[in-house]
């Protein structure tokens, strides 16, 4: 099926646009809206956004892999990211990590064999004070203790 | 003893205290709406510049001056551009800003674009921080419904119009000119400066970048007016003026964020609002301002045995004594940064500490400097080397020639960002990267954690 973007979508990129004085500067929000629709960024997709923004394919590629939270090829159904950097190593991230691979059955980077769920480290989360942590699509989970994290991630394994 | 206020923080805790109401009641909008309705552009400035505000981005230049490098452009807009990228390891402050008051960013934003000539103002905000986004978009569309936001704020003839924009996972971005390359679409990379933002900014106009802070705290200082503002801090006299936010993390007991008046000490700090270290251990270092900032540990002093020194009245003190401020601390050898201080208890290893920011670094490089890109890669595989026990001395000392070559050869902070921590690191704990060297040490035996 070729891409399309949805109705409500498509409303949104409207407003984005009316926001800068270029169409470029469109360009991440837009590949937001469109990833959190498709789960990554295909080729197909950079095409629609080249001509949907009026930027070439090889500007919209060299944004796509310079951030970290593009996803360049598809990902589980749900993403889980566990903060490794030193503030929350310091109050067990590396044991946070373990846990998660373990009940995961998965390394860091990988996604489940049922595609639900993709593991991945992140670097400092800005939840330094509540360490550790980890976030789940669009929430943060802190104040880790391995009760919760079993809990948030066999539901997670479940839905 | 540590002087607690309460001027961002009073509706952190409240029922809803992030929305237009509460804000209200408390006294919000009084100042942007008495701003937009009877002050010029210059008074603003004016108070500005007496208030001594600090950046709280990292760099501590002072608000009120960056604001009147502004000059308008015969056919360009002005732009204000707010940092929320917040990304330095170990910060965490901006954070509950923008989730707790995000109404301080608004009218902060009102009272910034006014002083500096824009119409426009870009929230920028890191995209991990959806709740942030959600309550800043929240707050603008309450501020839009009111009209305090929008083509005529508060009847005044001076549209303003405010955006938050997001981010997609990369560190470099919170730099002020990737930002911007960023906020257009394109790669995060550093700019060359100069043209500094004022001149050529967002979309090639003039644009002043300021910490989300530097802006939520602006109605405070046209609240008490500039001096009074400046006057709360101990550091007044060192022209680092009024209250700011002060973030702790690591080894203490009680983690978290605090507003005070500026200047509490390390020591304040650590026992008074963190509640000592855990496991009752002793400090066997700080960070004291986010990772770029090189560590401090308790017995180092200040020297300034010159009686016309600004420090000389703190000579021979240790440094958790002395008041935290831009100035003060690069006394102490080391930055201020983003006043989030980062404890780490004895019986942790600073070698395994340094290898876990290297890893950092080496993952958030643009990589468009050699120095950087190779430096950063170099430093992480060295420090790898000697954990696992294959170092030599030559290695160690590789370590800080590798560091100092890096320093002042790249287009931005961030190659010093790398090369200052492991610097300090490197000088101040020789001693433990020779025991890995001598095998007194291994890796199996390093803990980052306080059992
Ligand atoms: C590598 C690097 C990362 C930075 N990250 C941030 C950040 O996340 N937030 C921020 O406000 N400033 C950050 N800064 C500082 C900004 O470049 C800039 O100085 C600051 O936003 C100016 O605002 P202020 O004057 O209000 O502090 C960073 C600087 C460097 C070199
Ligand atoms: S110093 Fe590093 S991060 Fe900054 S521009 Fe150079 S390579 Fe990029
Ligand atoms: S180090 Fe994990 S949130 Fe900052």
């Amino acid at each position: 099926m070729p891409f399309r973007l949805s109705d409500e979508r498509e409303r949104e990129l409207e407003a984005i646009l009316s926001r800068y004085p270029t169409r470029m500067a469109a360009l991440i929000p837009a590949l937001h809206l469109i990833q959190d629709q498709e789960g990554w960024i295909s080729d197909e997709v950079i095409g629609w956004v080249s001509q949907r923004l009026d930027v070439p394919p090889a500007h919209i590629k060299g944004v796509v892999t310079f951030y970290s939270l593009f996803n360049q090829h598809p990902v589980g159904k749900h993403q889980v990211w566990v903060c490794r950097t030193l503030p929350c190593a310091l109050r067990g991230a590396g044991d946070v990590l373990a846990q998660c691979e373990k009940i995961l059955g998965v390394h860091a980077g990988e996604t489940t064999p049922n595609g639900n769920v993709t593991l991945r480290t992140a670097e400092c989360l800005a939840s330094c004070g509540t360490a550790p942590m980890m976030q789940i699509n669009k929430e943060y989970h802190e104040n880790l203790t391995p009760e919760k994290i079993d809990r948030l991630l066999t539901k997670l394994m479940e839905s | 003893m540590l002087q607690r206020t309460s001027y961002l923080t009073k509706n952190y805790g409240k029922p809803e205290g992030w929305t237009l109401p509460v804000y209200e009641a408390t006294g919000g909008y009084a100042q942007a709406k008495r701003v937009l309705t009877s002050m010029t552009k210059e008074q603003v400035i004016d108070e500005a510049k007496k208030a001594n505000v600090r950046g709280r981005g990292g760099a501590g230049f002072p608000m009120g001056m960056k604001w009147s490098f502004m000059r308008p452009h015969a056919t360009k807009p002005s732009y204000l551009v707010l940092n929320a990228d917040e990304g330095e390891p170990g910060t965490h402050k901006d954070r509950t800003i923008m989730e707790l008051n995000p109404h301080s960013v608004v009218e902060g934003c009102l009272i910034g674009c006014y002083a500096i000539g824009a119409h426009v103002a870009y929230i920028y905000v890191r995209d991990e921080l959806h709740l942030s986004k959600a309550r800043l978009s929240a707050a603008i569309d309450e501020a839009k419904k009111k009209g305090y936001v929008g083509a005529t704020p508060f009847g005044a003839d001076y549209a303003i119009e405010i955006y938050v924009h997001t981010g997609a996972g990369a560190y470099i971005c919170g730099e002020e000119t990737a930002l911007l390359n960023s906020l257009e679409g394109k790669r995060g990379e550093p700019r060359l400066k100069p043209p500094f933002p004022a001149q050529v900014g967002a979309f090639g106009c003039p644009t002043t970048v300021n910490n989300l802070e530097t802006i939520a705290i602006v109605p405070t200082v046209l609240e008490l007016g500039g001096e009074a503002f400046s006057k709360l801090s101990a550091l007044h006299s060192f022209n680092d003026g009024g209250v700011r936010l002060y973030g702790i993390n690591g080894h203490v007991k009680n983690p978290g964020v605090v507003e005070l008046a500026c200047g509490p000490t390390l020591n304040e700090l650590i026992h008074e609002f963190g509640g000592g270290v855990l496991g009752d251990r002793k400090v066997m270092c700080v960070i004291p301002g986010g990772s770029s900032t090189p560590v401090l540990l308790p017995h180092e002093t200040i020297d300034a045995p010159d009686a016309s020194s600004p420090m000389h009245a703190y000579h021979g003190k240790s440094v958790f004594d002395v008041p935290l401020g831009v100035d003060t601390a690069r006394a102490m050898g080391t930055m201020l940064g983003t006043c989030c201080v980062t404890v780490l208890a004895e019986g942790t290893c600073p070698v395994l500490a340094m290898h876990n920011l290297m890893q950092f670094y080496r993952h958030e490089s643009c990589g468009q400097c050699t120095p950087c890109r190779e430096g950063g890669a170099w430093l992480l595989r060295t420090v790898e080397k000697i954990l696992d026990g294959h170092g030599t001395i030559a290695d160690v000392d590789n370590l800080s020639d590798i560091a100092s070559n890096m320093m002042g050869n790249t287009i931005c902070a961030f190659g010093e960002g790398t090369a200052m921590p492991a610097l300090g690191f490197i000088r101040k704990f020789r001693p433990v990267f020779e025991a890995y060297v001598r095998g007194e040490r291994t890796r199996a035996d390093a803990r980052l954690t306080v059992a």
